[in-house]
């Protein structure tokens, strides 16, 4: 199955605080960046946590924040950026 | 375990005089209830506490040593880290994928688990504590070049930062730079230039 967002696409982490075992970092969340990479498909965390593995394997990407729209006050770089990992149904086109 | 430096042939002594806490007693009914089950055998823990522990960031080292003089084996290093660490005949006991992040003179790379504590272990063995600790994990990613200054590692403005939260599925090794001066030196005593914290990325590797 062809994975939804490619290498440079714009997306936005959602800002959902559902309760749970979510790996999507609070810090991030609303943050606006791009597609680093496309990982492979891993099961849902938020699932698996209740023990429901069978048929949750879910697209993982890299996402690239810019630092200085992460942080307002940053105080490093202006190139400076962030990466990490996000599955797909915490990403929307941005 | 006694504070009182006077005697230090005095034997260590575990303090539970605050008893276990609440995940001790997790961790210990849990361990109970699958030996009880036959599901495990109290070696099999035990010897998995060892794999753990067998662990060195040396194994890291010679690693990046390995690519530092083969350019084809760091090409396919960076390209497919699980498969190049396991050519080295790393055994990968936990299952996780390795993106291998190589320095460069235009970027310094960091990795963080601001989630909990995930570490290449396979590759580096335990995390130190400090990489565990809650000042680390909010600064690697909120004031990246203060941290690494109070490291040591002054990072110049024209280099950019790129930090590495490692907050899923995948564990991220840093390559260091191979310094100036090292052209001659074996595989070995490169090796020996290459410490745990030049691959996690808060330092960079220096001749001795």
């Amino acid at each position: 199955m062809i994975s939804r967002y490619a290498i440079g696409d714009r997306v936005r982490i959602s800002a959902r605080y559902a309760p749970g075992h979510v790996r999507t970092p609070f810090y991030v969340r609303g943050a606006t960046g791009h597609i680093e990479r496309v990982l492979d498909k891993f099961l849902d965390p938020e699932r698996e946590a209740y023990g429901v593995n069978a048929g949750t394997e879910t697209q993982l990407y890299r996402v690239r924040l810019n630092q200085s729209t992460l942080w307002p006050d940053y105080s490093g770089e202006p190139a400076d950026v962030l990466e990490l990992e996000i599955f797909e149904h915490w990403l929307e086109p941005a | 375990m006694t504070h009182d430096h006077a005697d230090p042939h005095a034997p260590v002594e575990v303090d539970l005089s605050d008893g276990p806490d609440y995940f001790d007693v997790m961790v210990h009914a849990l361990q109970e209830i699958l030996v009880d089950k036959g599901l495990i055998g109290a070696g099999e823990v035990r010897a998995r506490l060892e794999v753990l522990d067998a662990v060195e960031p040396g194994r890291g080292a010679a690693l990046i040593a390995r690519a530092w003089t083969d350019p084809a084996f760091k090409q396919r290093l960076l390209a497919d880290g699980t498969a190049a660490v396991e050519e080295f005949g790393i055994d990968n006991y936990d299952g996780t994928r390795l993106i291998v992040i190589e320095q460069t003179p235009d970027v310094h790379n960091l990795v963080v688990c601001t989630l909990c504590s995930c570490y290449p272990r396979p590759v580096l063995g335990l995390p130190p504590d400090w990489y565990k600790s809650r000042p680390y994990r909010a600064r690697a990613v909120r004031d990246p070049r203060g941290l690494l200054r109070e490291f040591g590692t002054e990072v110049p403005p024209e280099v950019t930062i790129r930090v590495h939260d490692s907050n899923a599925n995948m564990r991220y090794l840093i390559m260091p730079m191979r310094p100036a001066g090292s052209e001659s030196m074996t595989e070995a005593e490169l090796a020996a230039l290459i410490t745990r914290d030049s691959m996690i990325g808060v330092t960079t590797a220096k001749l001795r």
